[in-house]
């Protein structure tokens, strides 16, 4: 008879987890303990094991699957001497609960491969982190968004058996407990396996279940990175301490390299005085009415300018409010800004929709309202999702000016530089002011070096005379 | 006709061979084992257990005389040799028979007779023709021809004779003879300060023996702690045992009922020791000889048999444990040995043996007992330590106890934690180190241990300051 195979609950309060991988095709021998699939939850990430001996009949989960509810059937295992096919198509009735995606009343009831695929996608690229980002809130900002993005974190994973010992020689040697193979009993590890590691032996591959970031996306390039091991050799053993990655930096790892490999980067630099921005800000701060104890109703950012600023050029640029597939490019109808905000061990970039539409004080409360949702763990997907450039301010740092890479699906990114005084010649003389330098990365394929120009050229001409904003 | 073939024929019934036959049972194999002699071997009939009797018999009659101590009166203390030997034997014989129980539940047939392996698969068993009576089993099968796929040597180990030492049974002991002894000699001289030397030097002092132990090594206890061995020698001298380390006896004369020995000290001085009676105790070598091995081509060096971690010799289905398989000759080890040996038979993929790991106890007055490297050991493999000592004058229990002379010494290795070994000289330390087995077999560090809590008041006690002393942290001394 034909082995369901069901999606494990990795604790005892999960009620569903994503399939992150599967390890075996379908048609793969399995074996009692071979590992068949990757699960992960918020939390943790698992393997699947094989329990029973026989053949992998069939997938009806794919793989990135998310939000796979416990105890539905993820795979039909054959045993031996059965019709594979046959155990794959029969086997299919689910034991647990019907996938969200699919009618209850419809056996059987495999999710469509698309959907969860999809929704993959989605969550990816919501929970995109990006690699520099205005501070808006630099002090408590939880990595909430990325926990709800319901993509692995393997910070807290599943417990790794391992002696005292062990641990501690691995924390001394700078070996990662999860990429070590256990010898001792039930596979604990024990301190032989580290010096195994040590001498790069019984390790487990980088991209090793319930260990390494996911795993890239069909179609990227294989990263042909340096082996761990061989990294390690470089430094003496004991001067240096390994910290696990968690499910954050391993996000932000991978899609870095994701954009930097896809995209090809272009940049174009301006600076902008923003005497008259100042100047404006100051006024409409000093008119802000006050409530009852005397706090103001809005306390505008620079970045808040910039925000408007960029999405009114995306709207005169309609050509560069674009995102890349390879289908087609899509042309956003509104400005949908992504703010990149730091927060410990992460980042989180919050939309602001719409933003050609929105007031600066409503923009700014909305950025507040961010920050301190990030902070209670409140943000939903939907408002991490998205858009189709960013903004990355490192300004309050004191940095002049930098290149920021492209969150994908963004086919562009402003990175803006500290506001400090310079001397610039006007009509052929010396004169102090305030200058703040932008540099806008494009991904070339959807936005060229003229068509990024002219939209920096239209967030310049705005930033420099906001009452512009107004029109 | 009884049954002749077995998947498993193990030759020796101690405490390594009965184990595995228990084991290799429980795994499914039909086994059978062969004996000569007494079901346990020597461990249950000749060794560690009758042993453990005399010397629980001298223990209270040591408590007795100093009854007073306590507060107690005991007039009269007295004691009769034959009646503790006697008791001695009984403990060994229930023991024995309950080996007898074990192999009927366990389907374990037991082959009376002297084994020989005729060829791999094939054991050959004549009749015992032996001066030792034996107890033979209900049921045992009885001599002819066996045949097995795997044969387990276990046949043990006997004492070493030293030429000019040969035992005779009258004035030059083994341990056989000292164990039934009907008298007390009024002297003694025990050469050799292993830990079957020290435990009859232990026994035979209780009871009033002007005993001089001689030692070829430099230290008594030589397997031991170099501090340890120092600690127990201060308290046998302080019991009135003489003790020559760095000597050798040259000569013995033996007269009609005493032993006229020669004795070259550390100074290279002769020393002349008269004594009633001599044991010689300078260890044990292997059963090798008479099973056949040689023809075989089954390699032994050293006199004992050369086996792989799952106790493979050289020749296919053909096995040894225990002390026939080399150092260290303990009933615990041979017994590890032997459930690896048929778990790895039958593919269970056991993991080998960690021989650093083996406790050894040794049970004269006070206790002696360790697991792991000795300090010396530990800075000769090259490591950097960290030593932690407590004596038992800190522990509240030891002094309750009127058993205040003990010392506990851990050794840790200074870069990682890792608990190198652990050795204790002290009333009931053979009881407590297991305690450090295991956590040495978890590969705990410091850390752990110093987390653990020990129940108070408790000689365990002591074990843990020990540890706090080596980090630093020593709280009652």
């Amino acid at each position: 008879m034909p082995t369901n195979i069901l999606m494990p609950a990795l604790s005892p309060t999960m009620e569903k987890g994503n399939l992150a991988r599967w390890l075996k095709k379908e048609g793969d021998k399995v074996s009692p303990g071979d590992v068949i699939a990757e699960i992960e939850t918020d939390k943790a990430t698992m393997e699947v094991e094989a329990i029973d001996e026989g053949v992998l009949a069939k997938i009806l989960v794919p793989e990135g699957a998310e939000d796979v509810p416990v105890n539905q059937v993820i795979a039909v295992l054959a045993q031996e001497g059965e019709d594979v096919a046959a155990a794959g198509a029969e086997a299919a009735k689910p034991r647990g609960e019907a996938p969200p995606a699919s009618k209850a009343a419809e056996p059987p009831s495999a999710p469509s491969p698309e959907r969860p695929s999809a929704a993959a996608s989605e969550a990816e690229r919501a929970a995109a982190p990006r690699a520099e980002l205005p501070q808006v809130d630099r002090h408590e900002a939880a990595p909430a968004a990325v926990a709800e993005a319901a993509r692995p974190a393997a910070d807290d994973r599943g417990r790794i058996f391992s002696s005292p010992l062990a641990r501690r020689l691995a924390k001394e040697a700078g070996i990662d407990l999860s990429r070590v193979q256990g010898s001792g009993p039930h596979g604990r590890i024990v301190a032989r396996d580290i010096e195994q590691a040590k001498a790069g032996r019984r390790l487990k591959p980088v991209a090793a279940p319930a260990a390494a970031a996911p795993p890239p996306p069909a179609g990227a390039p294989a990263v042909a990175a340096l082996a761990d091991e061989k990294i390690r050799a470089l430094y003496e053993p004991g001067t240096y301490d390994v910290v696990p990655h968690d499910s954050m930096r391993k996000i932000i790892a991978q899609r870095l390299v994701q954009a930097k490999q896809t995209i090809p980067h272009f940049y174009l630099t301006v600076d902008c005085n923003i005497d008259k921005l100042l100047a404006a800000r100051e006024e409409i701060n000093a008119a802000a009415p006050k409530d009852k104890d005397g706090k103001p109703a809005y306390k505008l950012t620079i970045n808040d300018f910039v925000i408007k600023a960029l999405a009114l050029a995306l709207q005169q640029v309609p050509d560069a409010n674009v995102t890349w597939t390879e289908g087609g490019m899509l042309k956003h109808k509104h400005s949908d800004v992504g703010v990149a905000v730091s927060i410990p061990n992460g980042l989180i970039t919050p939309v602001v929709r719409r933003a050609e539409t929105k007031s600066l004080s409503v923009i700014s409360a909305e950025m507040k309202d961010y920050a301190a949702r990030a902070r209670a763990r409140k943000l939903k997907p939907e408002e991490y999702q998205g858009g189709s450039t960013a903004v990355s301010n490192l300004g309050m740092y004191g940095i002049r000016e930098f290149a920021a890479v492209i969150n994908p699906p963004h086919a562009t990114i402003l990175a803006v530089g500290a506001g400090e005084q310079r001397a610039i010649v006007r009509n052929g003389k010396i004169e102090v002011a305030t200058m703040m330098s932008a540099t806008l990365s494009t991904d070339h394929r959807a936005v060229d070096g003229a068509l990024g120009a002219q939209l920096l050229g239209a967030f310049k001409a705005l930033i420099e005379n906001p009452v512009m904003m107004l029109v | 006709m009884a049954d002749t073939t077995f998947d498993v024929i193990i030759i020796g019934s101690g405490p390594g061979g009965y184990v595995t036959a228990i084991r290799a049972a429980q795994l499914g194999f039909k086994t059978a084992i062969v004996e000569r002699a007494h079901l346990g071997g020597i461990c249950t009939n000749w060794g560690c257990i009758p042993t453990k009797a005399l010397l629980r018999s001298a223990e209270i009659f040591d408590y007795l005389e100093h009854a007073g101590d306590y507060g107690l009166v005991a007039e009269k203390v007295g004691f009769d040799p034959a009646a503790v030997v006697k008791r001695s034997r009984g403990v060994a014989k229930r023991l024995s028979d309950g080996i007898a129980f074990l192999m009927r539940k366990n389907n374990v047939s037991v082959i009376w007779g002297d084994a020989r392996i005729a060829a791999p698969g094939k054991v050959a068993v004549k009749p015992h023709d032996d001066r030792l009576k034996t107890d033979v089993p209900k049921g045992a099968l009885g001599p002819g021809n066996y045949q097995a796929k795997h044969i387990i040597v276990a046949t043990g180990a006997r004492p070493r004779v030293l030429p000019g030492l040969e035992p005779d049974g009258k004035l030059i002991w083994t341990y056989f003879e000292a164990m039934v002894a009907p008298i007390i000699p009024k002297s003694l001289l025990v050469v050799g300060s292993g830990a079957i030397g020290v435990e009859f030097a232990s026994f035979y002092r209780t009871f009033g023996a002007e005993v001089t132990i001689v030692e070829v090594l430099p230290q008594i206890l030589p397997a031991e702690d170099a501090e340890i061995a120092a600690f127990a020698r201060k308290q046998f001298e302080k019991q009135g045992i003489t003790i020559h380390t760095s000597a050798k006896v040259t000569k013995l004369d033996r007269k009609a009922d005493s032993v006229v020995a020669t004795v070259e000290n550390a100074a290279g001085k002769a020393l002349t020791i008269e004594a009633e009676r001599v044991i010689s105790a300078v260890g044990v070598v292997g059963n090798v000889e008479n099973l056949g091995l040689e023809a075989l081509g089954v390699k032994i060096e050293r006199g004992t048999i050369v086996t792989d971690p799952f106790a493979r010799t050289n020749v296919p289905g053909i096995y040894a444990i225990g002390d026939v398989a080399g150092p260290p000759m303990l009933a615990h080890k041979a017994e590890h040995e032997g459930i690896i040996c048929v778990e790895a038979i039958k593919g269970l993929n056991p993991h080998p043996m960690n021989k650093t790991l083996i406790p050894g106890c040794t049970y004269c007055r006070p206790q002696i007992a360790s697991v792991g490297l000795t300090e010396a050991e530990a800075k000769e493999s090259g490591r950097e330590i960290r030593v932690g000592r407590f004596p038992f004058i800190g522990n509240g229990k030891a002094i309750a106890l009127g058993e205040d002379q003990g010392l506990v010494k851990v050794v840790f290795d200074k870069a990682t934690g890792q608990l190198l070994g652990a050795h204790m000289v002290g009333a009931e330390v053979t009881e407590l180190i297991q305690g450090f087995v295991i956590a040495m077999n978890l590969e705990t560090t410091e850390e752990e241990l110093i987390h653990s809590i020990f129940p108070h008041p408790t000689l365990s006690e002591t074990m843990k300051e020990a540890v706090l002393d080596a980090y630093g942290r020593v709280l009652n001394i």
